[in-house]
């Protein structure tokens, strides 16, 4: 039982990765696959902010007679983390944009020559 | 003052120039800008490469904050090296952009395609001198995004696909990387390098230490083009402008191939990776695959820069098999062929983008005479070709040499037999360039004025890379030198290295 | 309890994550994703990072899902029906989960307190912190000042998109003479409310900015929070307004002066004889320095973010408007 409390946080985290990087390697619509990798790259980050957390502890900010406080390290790399998924989304979407304005289409089957497949 | 930065400085020029240059209204000038803070950051690139010989390693504090606290820029002999190597291809490629880019790019985009070089180099830089595993994703991401856009700036439409499906792969790849980092922080507490390599040697074999190493190396893998992942990299290379493939072919890939160096043999362990994980086999055996699948299909396509794009999956592959040898003669082959490599798959592209400026046409087909109307491209193309088979007096050799000879120190003749044979397919896919452009007729039907010799800015930095080819196959002793130091570096076990404030 | 809500959260975001695999509506799928965002951000107040969560909600859920829903726009909402088999990727998935589930067998606890990252390196951000750098919010100060580095990275990288997306779809600007009425004409309330609403909103932002030294925010997240603010303006009462107000020329240059303005202290340090980015050198009083190095260079973030972010969405507003005509 206390194996199962000390793991249940990253086995679901675990399943919601694997479910946004399913929804990359499997969807045929282009802006499908960036809600997949929003999705894989969200639940890594609450796999960092879990390591984070000390049970008991506060949020990392100074307050007088508190002594326990969460990690603030995961927090600062997560905040940069989520930074760089939207600069990343933005562009992605952009090339979708642009994707369809030159083929007509955002489904990854229909690009009719090979070369052009995703 | 300026010696006390040195460290920084390849990182801190290009990542400040490049907001200045998208101020600048004019191309001409933010084109001399950007050359000329490429050119400065390779002055910086080759003093480190100087010092790292003879200091060893140099350390810098960013902030003022000692490692692991603050985030920590390490130089030694090996990362300078490729440093040094990455500034120079791109500041000849900017040299040789001004004449192409404004041929290939769009008037109004130019200015941001210099603005994105420069991201592109102060990424690519910050990946190198990083001594934090964290801030190397954030560098990677620079690079990363700038470069999606530069494949993106070409005219024809499918470089949309490519930048789209190099996105999507180069996203998965760095978040596997952030997985894997996530889980040796998660055992380890830190992110610094040194500090890492310390502390993941204090614990006992652990099941999360050894999956985050999995995730790192099928990051960077993926980072890196290694065959089975490569599936981005021919796309790209193809259909990006012509600047661009020559950037990229000759810095980009071989920037990863340090960072699996640098968490094989620093973070991690020689040791540990290859005797308990047993990851050795398993490179070779991908990196003799990609060396015969890659030149094989290069072997048999049309267009000339998917043939280099396949050709370079190939030398990858020859990359990762010095490393796979576990020795200091294999490693520094690895070594010396990234910068070997550089100077010959940047001529290489190079030479076809001259010929796209005169023919608007990569394939084969359109090579047909020009060994007559367009001599000295096409005699560039001829020795980097050479060197990227391997004939000796060029620098392709040696790198050859010094793999076959890291094969039979370990009497691995398999491998030294695989290397030469790989060599010879090269043989083949640059032959049918030459053929075409040597032994068959101009086709009348062409306009024939037009087709002549390109403009001397581009004509030049594809001659220097040229010269380079055949001065360093010639005096092997800096290249050997920068490489041997910076193999046994690696090899030195650094879990005694105290952490330097 | 934490554990109580943390599970119940999670269940949900199972749910969602599932539900998208098998939705074809993309506008469902879109908002959906803004619902996993907005989930996430509530688990993160739960483990405590307030930060984070903060910057989840804007960025990740606001910004992220207004591109996507842009995109929609151009793109078509509804995914085809495809015969293609979904054996290889379910394989891949599962080996690779297989292996993380493998990692997380040796990991350490969850929330126990003795973990190695809560007792390496941490420790002195949060024991010296308030001492070395002065602030309570020990995010800003590893954030700014510990990991200064990381953060100007994060906004090269914000800057970067900023290029990406110009280069790819750039601005159109109508010409000032034939702009068609655009924006809710004739939505009075909406118009009225959005007047009340947008000073309220740049004030808060301007709270989120500077009050991220005592509580949470800070610069990314004020950034975003005041471009939503000019975002409102341009969707009620038309893009070529909010031209007028903040053009997209101004923006490139506002978003090169907080990439500037962060490089400047660092430079300025140097040529303090510090070392890139060591605060301690800006004034007589280390302290006193260090407080003014994090306003600065949270001021140039927020700056930059501002700017981007309302450029990125002015790039993709007048490729809709284009769509509709």
């Amino acid at each position: 039982m206390n194996f199962i409390f000390d793991y249940y946080n990253y086995w679901v985290v675990v399943f919601l990765m694997m479910a946004g990087f399913y929804i990359v390697i499997s969807a045929n619509n282009l802006v499908k696959k960036i809600v997949g990798l929003n999705i894989f790259q969200t639940s890594v980050f609450i796999l960092y902010i879990s390591m984070g957390k000390v049970s008991g502890g506060t949020a990392p900010i100074l307050v007088e007679g508190v002594t326990q406080y969460s990690n603030p390290l995961p927090h600062v790399l997560i905040l940069t983390a989520i930074v760089v998924g939207v600069a990343t989304t933005a562009v992605g979407l952009s090339l979708i944009v642009r994707i369809k304005r030159a083929y007509g289409t955002v489904e990854e089957n229909e690009f009719e020559n090979t070369d052009d497949a995703i | 003052m300026l010696e006390q930065h040195l460290v920084a400085l390849p990182i801190i020029l290009p990542l400040i120039a490049a907001p200045i240059a998208l101020l600048f209204g004019r191309t001409i000038l933010t084109w001399a800008f950007a050359t000329l803070i490429s050119a400065g950051a390779c002055f910086a690139a080759f003093s480190l490469l100087i010092a790292a010989l003879s200091e060893g390693v140099l350390s810098y504090a960013v902030g003022g904050w000692p490692p692991p606290w603050g985030i920590e820029l390490r130089v030694d002999a090996a990362n300078a090296f490729v440093l040094f190597a990455v500034t120079a291809l791109s500041t000849l490629v900017l040299l040789y952009s001004k004449a192409s880019a404004s041929h290939e790019i769009d008037p109004d985009k130019q200015a941001l395609f210099y603005t994105a070089h420069l991201l592109c180099l102060a990424g690519l830089s910050g990946i190198l001198v990083t001594g934090d595993a964290f801030n190397l994703f954030v560098f990677l991401e620079i690079s990363s995004l700038a470069t999606y856009t530069l494949v993106s700036l070409a005219s024809d439409k499918r470089c949309l696909t490519a930048a789209f499906r190099y996105l999507i792969m180069g996203t998965i790849g760095a978040t596997f990387i952030l997985i894997g980092v996530g889980l040796l922080y998660m055992k380890t507490g830190t992110l610094n390098m040194l500090d890492l390599s310390a502390r993941i040697a204090a614990l006992e074999a652990s099941r999360t230490v050894n999956t985050g190493l999995a995730f790192i190396m099928v990051g960077v893998s993926i980072k890196l083009a290694l065959f089975p992942l490569h599936m981005w990299l021919p796309g790209a290379y193809t259909y990006a402008p012509s600047a661009v493939s020559a950037f990229l072919a000759s810095t980009a890939t071989k920037v990863a191939v340090y960072v699996m160096i640098r968490f094989i043999f620093t973070i991690f362990g020689a040791e540990h990776v290859f005797a308990e994980m047993g990851m050795d086999f398993i490179l070779m055996v991908l990196a003799v695959v990609a060396i015969f699948k890659c030149s094989y299909v290069a072997c048999v396509q049309s267009n000339v820069k998917t043939v280099l794009a396949h050709s370079s999956l190939a030398q990858i592959g020859y990359m990762v098999l010095g490393i796979s040898l576990v020795s200091v003669t294999g490693l520094m082959a690895g070594l010396i062929h990234i910068f070997n490599h550089a100077l010959m798959k940047g001529a290489l592209f190079m030479a076809v983008g001259a010929v796209f400026y005169r023919l608007g046409s990569v394939n084969i087909e359109a090579f047909r005479g020009l060994g007559k109307r367009m001599p000295l491209t096409m005699a560039a193309f001829t020795i980097a070709g050479l060197s990227i088979i391997g004939v000796p007096l060029t620098v392709g050799f040696v790198s050859k040499w010094y793999l076959i000879t890291g094969a039979l120190e370990q009497n691995n003749w398999l491998i030294a037999g695989l290397v030469l044979a790989g060599s010879l397919l090269a043989v083949v896919y640059i032959g049918r360039v030459l053929e075409a452009a040597y032994f068959k007729e101009f086709p009348a039907s062409h306009d024939s004025k037009d087709v002549k010799e390109v403009p001397l800015s581009m004509l030049i930095p594809m001659w220097v890379l040229v010269i380079a080819n055949i001065y360093f196959g010639i005096d092997t002793s800096f290249t050997t030198e920068a490489a041997t130091s910076a193999a046994q570096w690696l090899f030195q076990n650094n879990q005694v290295l105290e952490l330097t404030p | 309890m934490t554990e109580l809500i943390d599970l119940v959260l999670l269940a949900m975001l199972a749910l969602t994550a599932l539900k998208i695999i098998f939705l074809k509506d993309l506008f469902a799928v879109v908002m959906l994703f803004g619902i996993y965002s907005f989930l996430s951000a509530l688990i993160f107040i739960n483990l405590d990072a307030v930060d984070v969560a903060f910057t989840e909600a804007s960025v990740g859920a606001g910004i992220s899902s207004v591109l996507m829903l842009g995109t929609l726009a151009l793109t078509g909402r509804t995914e085809k029906e495809n015969k293609r088999s979904s054996l290889l990727p379910l394989l891949v998935v599962t080996v690779t989960g297989a292996a993380l589930i493998y990692g997380t067998l040796d990991m350490p606890p969850f929330g126990a307190a003795n973990n190695p990252v809560h007792e390496h390196v941490a420790p002195r951000y949060i024991e010296e912190s308030p001492k070395e750098v002065g602030l309570p919010n020990m995010v800003t100060s590893v954030l700014a000042s510990y990991r200064g580095f990381d953060t100007l990275g994060e906004t090269v990288v914000v800057f970067a998109a900023a290029i990406g997306v110009l280069a790819l779809l750039g601005v159109r600007r109508e010409k000032t003479d034939n702009v068609r009425q655009s924006g809710f004409t004739d939505h009075y309330v909406l118009r009225i409310i959005a007047k009340l609403v947008i000073p309220l909103i740049i004030l808060f932002a301007l709270y989120v900015q500077f009050h991220g030294d005592f509580g949470p925010g800070g610069g990314f997240q004020a950034g975003v929070i005041a471009a939503a603010a000019f975002i409102l303006y341009a969707l009620v009462y038309g893009l070529p307004s909010a031209f007028r107000v903040v053009g997209p020329k101004f923006l490139q240059g506002l978003a090169s002066f907080g990439v500037l303005l962060y490089a400047s202290v660092g430079l300025y340090s140097m040529f303090k004889g510090g070392q890139f980015l060591d605060y301690n050198k800006l004034a007589v009083d280390p302290l006193a320095g260090q407080h003014y190095g994090i306003i600065i260079i949270e001021l140039g973030v927020g700056i930059t973010v501002f700017a981007v972010m309302l450029s990125i969405y002015y790039a993709f507003a007048s490729q809709t408007e284009r769509g509709n005509t």
